[in-house]
């Protein structure tokens, strides 16, 4: 310190003064409310309208939600329950309480031998043990009598984890599989799993034996091998011919009017394994998949596959040539032009006049098949958009390092073009698994219909909002995440922007 | 010449296809070991899944009967979910070998469809309910009214020709569904909801305050509800229509599943129900059936009227009289031909 002001200045200070805390009202929540609540008269009552608003509605609905009644066997029940405590209005929860496992999994049926064995042997072997019970020649009405018994004297719990392992299992695989592709620090190798994870998903959900799906990933293992060797011996057109004429010689009979009888080669082989080794777990009809369980399926199956059909549409629609271009075009428009409900009417019902009589073409599989190629073309839209809004000098700049048309795709055109479509395709994606409801319509028994017949039943014919409010909630759980999920994508890869 | 030779061929599968085709009805169902019924998505009563997840009401036990007949077995049914949409090209298409869905027995769906009518299950009729605050005693008091119907269901059709006739006017409440129609009702958005009687009775028992709700005495349409199998199987036809009606006539002769044992264990005095239970004739043999197939029949889901008292009778919450259902001889419409 100077000594000069000492003489011009009546009083300097010569020690720093302690931190002191902002004056009151200037700080913490008094502060930030008088800044983004009350900083004027019009935003002060604006603000209190709004804290009317929502006082009302969570007046009217939280008594409702939180005093709801959670154990009653039936809707009668509930209300007695409601009147005995005094209540104005009670949400009857219970009924979620008994049926929970039904919209999660329909009427998939539940592994009652093993929960028969695991938590059930003395009632078992007082009836006459497993043989007796779940023999071939067993008696079905004792069966599901016994069942019934068995499922209300352990609980929905345990019902849950270990009657419904095998979608359980098939649901952990699922994450397993789709975690090395949504984040790339985990390693590459786990990719190889994310490959076979469909024949496994298949085989735990719709059980049979286990040579189908393994006897499937073979054949195309096989006719791409085919492809490539064929194709590096001689070019490769002549490869992919080799390799299509392979996959035809195993999946379907190129030859359908000679009476060989020899091709396709899969179902020969798979009944020959079959015999020889029947290793497998029951199998089950897809007409019993239901509830959450098949908006998942559907979901899923739809999204995985629509994605690269939809890149490859959207290729096509650009590309030059005009033949792959107008079929590409016709493709989308037509699908496009016409809603999913149509869609899902002709799978279900049309189809089955043009196949041949006696074709057993599932019904899952023709929904999940129209599910795609409809997705699959908003997808190719949603790319294009992206491609649309490269710059021409980004194509210009892959001409001319003398990338051929795949590289350049693949290598400077597609990955700027996917990051720009990020928030369109899970928009597309959530709009998807959502539109998995109009399932209903074409009798597969998605939550709603589940919804339907639930309400059938004597016990809760009348109940309305529980159930929607669950299925509601689901939902939500579901699209929320995939939300969130494409919002850290766009930042992590916002590399231009940073 | 090849190319004769390949036509040649391709004619030869499509027959070999066509033959494959012309297996009838019974036999795919006994090849495949279970019976594929059309039924409701669910419907009060009528069709509706426990927490198990096993199917029980009226129309489902209609079709728990044909599988015993067939099969021999009450659970041998795959219950495939038709929406009133979907349901006749469903049928039409072979992707259900028999429908049991509530369904009304008209004209055009009997000849223009190409399907048939086995016999009336239950007969039904379009009725209205109202609060009883309305001060109404009659549908023709209903001038003016607004009214929740369910859209594109025959009871649309019928509401408007009961309201020309009686030279009326109303307002509709279109809804989608019953469980809609109820919501609106309740809330107060129509005065009149309008749907089958069964239904309104099904509806009411799960209102809170049943006595402030009244069903008019006014039936404005005939619904004979009805199994359904496509037309030019004969033989199939004829198990379904003879499986109904033999449990209609089991009520008649008192043959219950409580009973059905002992009758069926010796010839009884009554010959009627000798050759119904196969203990005198060959009925059974005559739809390719066994002699016995309706003593396991009446064993497994009982006669008409226990199906009725267990499922949609007066000690059920949906609580329906037997009024058109009833047997003949109780002044009902139930007149089963016989069994000669």
């Amino acid at each position: 310190m100077s000594e000069a002001h000492a003489h011009s200045v009546a009083y300097v200070r010569d020690t720093m003064l302690p931190q002191a805390a902002p004056p009151p009202g200037e700080t913490g929540p008094l502060r930030w409310m008088r800044e983004n609540l009350f900083s004027s008269i019009p935003n002060a009552a604006l603000t209190l309208l709004s804290i009317y608003f929502i006082y009302t509605i969570l007046a009217a609905i939280l008594p409702w939600m939180l005093g709801g009644i959670w154990d009653a066997g039936s809707l009668t029940e509930c209300r007695a329950i409601r009147d005995e405590r005094g209540l104005e209005t009670a949400a009857c929860w219970a009924v979620i309480n008994e049926r929970w496992l039904q919209l999660l999994f329909g009427f998939y049926p539940i592994d009652s031998p093993l929960l028969a064995r695991l938590f059930y042997a003395d009632e078992l072997a007082a009836a006459g043990g497993m043989e007796a019970v779940f023999g071939a020649g067993s008696n079905a009405t004792a069966r599901i009598e016994f069942v019934a018994q068995m499922r209300a004297d352990l609980g929905n719990l345990v019902v849950f984890f270990f009657g419904y392992w095998r979608p359980l299992l098939a649901l952990a695989l699922l994450v397993v599989a789709v975690a090395p592709v949504l984040y790339s620090s985990l390693p590459r190798k786990m990719l190889v799993f994310s490959l076979a994870y469909p024949f496994v998903a298949v085989f735990l959900l719709w059980g049979g034996t286990i040579w189908g799906p393994m006897l499937v990933a073979l054949g195309i293992l096989l006719s791409l091998g085919v492809l490539r060797v064929v194709a590096g011996e001689t070019n490769a057109l002549l490869g992919m011919l080799a390799g299509i004429l392979v996959a035809l010689m195993i999946f379907l009979n190129p030859l359908a009017f000679t009476d060989l009888g020899l091709f396709p080669l899969l179902p020969h082989v798979k009944a020959m394994l079959d015999s020889a080794l029947p290793l497998g777990l029951p199998a089950i009809d897809s007409a019993d998949f239901g509830g959450f369980m098949l908006a998942i399926i559907i979901g899923t199956s739809g999204i995985v596959l629509s994605l690269p059909l939809g890149i490859l549409l959207a290729l096509g629609r650009q590309s030059s040539m005009p033949l792959i271009k107008w079929v590409c075009v016709s493709f989308i428009e037509v699908i496009r032009g016409v809603p999913l409900i149509v869609w899902l009417f002709t799978a279900s019902l049309l189809l089955n006049y043009f196949l041949p009589p006696g074709t057993d073409f599932d019904l899952l599989l023709r929904v999940i098949i129209m599910v795609t190629l409809f997705a699959s073309a908003y997808i190719a839209e949603v790319v294009r958009g992206g491609l649309a809004a490269l710059p021409k000098g980004q194509y210009e700049a892959a001409d001319s390092l003398g990338l051929d048309y795949w590289k350049s795709m693949r290598l400077i055109v597609l990955p700027q073009a996917l990051k720009i479509s990020i928030p369109g395709i899970v928009n597309t994606f959530i709009g998807l698994f959502k539109d998995t409801t109009l399932v209903v319509f074409i009798g597969l028994r998605d939550p709603l219909g589940l919804v339907n017949a639930i309400r059938a039943t004597g016990e809760w014919n009348g109940i309305y909002w529980e159930l929607y409010v669950f299925v509601g909630l689901m939902f939500f759980i579901f699209c929320f995440f995939m939300s969130r999920y494409s919002m850290y994508l766009e930042r992590k890869l916002a590399t231009d922007r940073r | 010449m090849k190319k004769t030779a390949f036509l040649g061929t391709l004619a030869v599968a499509g027959l070999a296809a066509s033959i494959a085709s012309a297996q009838s009805t019974l036999e795919q169902v006994q090849d495949a070991g279970v019976l594929r019924c059309g039924s409701n998505e669910g419907l009060a009563g009528f069709a509706a899944p426990d927490a198990n997840g096993v199917w029980s009401g009226f129309d489902v036990s209609l079709c728990r009967a044909i599988a015993t007949a067939v099969l021999g077995d009450p659970q041998a049914v795959e219950f495939v979910p038709l929406t009133s949409q979907t349901r006749f090209t469903a049928l039409a298409a072979g992707e259900v070998d028999v429908l049991v869905r509530n369904s009304t027995w008209t004209f055009s769906r009997d000849t223009d469809l190409g399907l048939d009518f086995k016999g009336v299950n239950y007969y039904d009729g379009q009725g209205f309910m109202v609060n009883s605050d309305l001060g109404v005693a009659s549908a023709t008091e209903l001038d003016g009214a607004t009214v929740c119907i369910q859209t594109g269901t025959s009871t649309e059709l019928n509401l408007a020709d009961f309201f020309r006739v009686n030279n009326m006017s109303y307002e509709p409440v279109p809804v989608a569904t019953n469980a809609e129609g109820q919501q609106q009702y309740l809330a107060g958005a129509c005065d009149v909801y309008t749907t089958d009687v069964s239904g309104l009775a099904a509806t009411r028992a799960t209102f809170e305050n049943q006595a402030d709700h009244v069903i008019l005495p006014e039936i404005v349409s005939k619904e004979p509800l009805g199994p359904v199998v496509r037309h030019g199987d004969n033989l199939w036809g004829d198990i379904v229509y003879w499986t109904l009606h033999g449990l209609i006539a089991a009520e008649e002769y008192g043959v219950t599943s409580a009973n059905v044992m002992e009758l069926a264990s010796a010839p009884t005095a009554n010959p009627e129900i000798n050759r119904m239970l196969g203990t005198e004739g060959e009925l059974g043999a005559m739809i390719s059936l066994s002699n016995d197939w309706l003593v396991n029949v009446i064993a497994a889901v009982g006669n008409y009227g226990e199906i009725f008292e267990q499922n949609i009778g007066e000690n059920t919450p949906v609580g329906l009289a037997r009024g058109l259902n009833a047997q003949w001889t109780d002044g009902g419409l139930l007149y089963a031909p016989p069994f000669r």
